[in-house]
């Protein structure tokens, strides 16, 4: 009975959150990329996506925002750092989100083109456009394409 | 390798509180990855090609985001009302407790490189250990960044080979990198008083033990790229006590004249 009336209470800040875009990848939500750890009434835990990542002070700024006008003001947002934030913590939804978008989701297999679908790629680049991503390009239809790294 | 004696400060290690040792500790870990990512940043729009350009520019940012969380956390120990932004750009050369390494200017992109193998690779294995540590923020930060390090271990490892087993000019050019760099590679494994004191509380590592593993992996890179070790030098120790070379000092008139003409400015 307790247990089911603390999940109704998270079941709408979860929904709040899943309206909040990446401001990197705006095309999916920070529930998406498996930022958010946990979610209740009193506090919302968020783990950054890479030590550097220059989106992590906007994201925490934005779920406070999107907290605010739905009012949710008490609710504080803690920052964990262990258990590292992994690429499998994306979740499907999120992983077709990217490919749509044009980036190829993190995989440990070979990597397909998000635009024509053939593994016949290579890496171009390590390092790509933001900490997160890598440089590639397929053989096949000759498109250069921004990987998300396996973290 | 450090068969000749080195140039050093002397030590004035007194009686160790752990709180103060903490925020000490904190700093040179640190003040490593923000200077270091402060010099990369000098890169920004200069690299040899847009790829290079975006690799230092992410190394730099995940230098600048461990630093962040550590001089955050020393401030916190610290207790006297500093934060990370007070302690990156209100504090003066001599308070500075980063190695001679990470500070030296980058020359041309071979010595840019070299300093980033012999950094890289020691900051590894660094984090690897520290993974362990008592203080929670300090094995956090390494959990997370110790595969962000692999990265950037791998790009320079590769760019060391790349040029060392290129044309003569790439290999001249590499080879004067790692001989500028060499002698201040003992002093990331000094253990002083202070890193013996962290290491026997659980909290910072055994440097000394690092060096096998380092001087392996070291090897390595270096046998693949055709290189041999530079010959030996004399150490010069004394970063982590506030010794420093006089290129640090332009650093952080560079870095620090923002926030120090228009404190407390925001946009």
């Amino acid at each position: 009975m307790v247990a089911s009336a603390r999940l109704d209470e998270s079941a709408p800040i979860w929904a709040v959150l899943a309206d909040v875009a990446d401001p990197e990848i705006p095309v999916v939500s920070v529930v998406e990329l498996g930022i958010v750890r946990s979610a209740g009434p009193e506090r919302v835990v968020i783990t950054p996506t890479y030590t550097g990542c220059p989106a992590t002070q906007v994201i925490e700024r934005d779920i406070r925002d999107a907290l605010d006008s739905a009012g949710y003001r008490e609710v504080r947002i803690e920052t964990a750092l262990s258990p590292a934030w992994t690429t499998d913590w994306i979740t499907p939804e999120g992983r077709a989100k990217l490919r749509a978008y044009g980036i190829a989701p993190p995989t440990r297999s070979a990597v397909e083109c998000p635009q024509c679908g053939s593994a016949d790629t290579e890496e171009i680049s390590r390092f790509g456009s933001t900490p997160c991503k890598a440089l590639w390009r397929c053989r096949s239809c000759a498109e250069p394409f921004d990987l998300f790294k396996c973290h | 390798m450090a068969s000749l004696p080195p140039i050093d400060l002397p030590s004035n290690a007194t009686g160790l509180d752990e709180g103060p040792a903490l925020f000490e500790y904190l700093l040179r870990l640190g003040d490593d990855s923000l200077i270091l990512g402060q010099r990369l940043g000098e890169w920004c729009g200069h690299a040899p090609s847009v790829e290079v350009d975006l690799s230092l520019a992410n190394i730099a940012l995940d230098l600048i985001g461990q630093a962040t969380h550590f001089l955050g956390r020393a401030g916190e120990v610290e207790g006297k009302g500093r934060d990370g932004d007070a302690l990156a750009f209100r504090r003066d050369v001599l308070d500075y407790r980063n190695c001679w390494l990470v500070e030296q200017p980058n020359g041309d992109f071979g010595r840019t490189m070299a300093r980033q193998f012999l950094f890289s690779t020691w900051q590894k294995l660094l984090f690897r250990d520290l993974l362990g540590s008592k203080d929670e923020l300090i094995a956090g930060v390494a959990e997370k960044a110790v595969k962000e390090v692999t990265y950037h271990q791998e790009l320079a490892s590769e760019w060391v080979i790349r040029l060392g087993d290129g044309t003569e000019e790439s290999r001249r050019r590499i080879e004067d990198g790692l001989a500028w760099h060499w002698r201040f590679v003992p002093e990331l494994f000094e253990m002083d008083d202070l890193a013996a004191f962290m290491a026997e509380r659980g909290i910072g590592v055994d440097l000394a033990a690092l060096r096998a593993d380092y001087d392996a992996q070291i090897a390595a890179v270096l046998a693949e790229a055709t290189l041999q070790p530079p010959p030996d030098q004399r150490p010069i120790l004394g970063g982590r006590r506030g010794h420093h070379s006089e290129h640090l000092g332009h650093l952080l008139a560079v870095m620090q004249f923002l926030p120090r003409t228009y404190p407390d400015s925001a946009w």
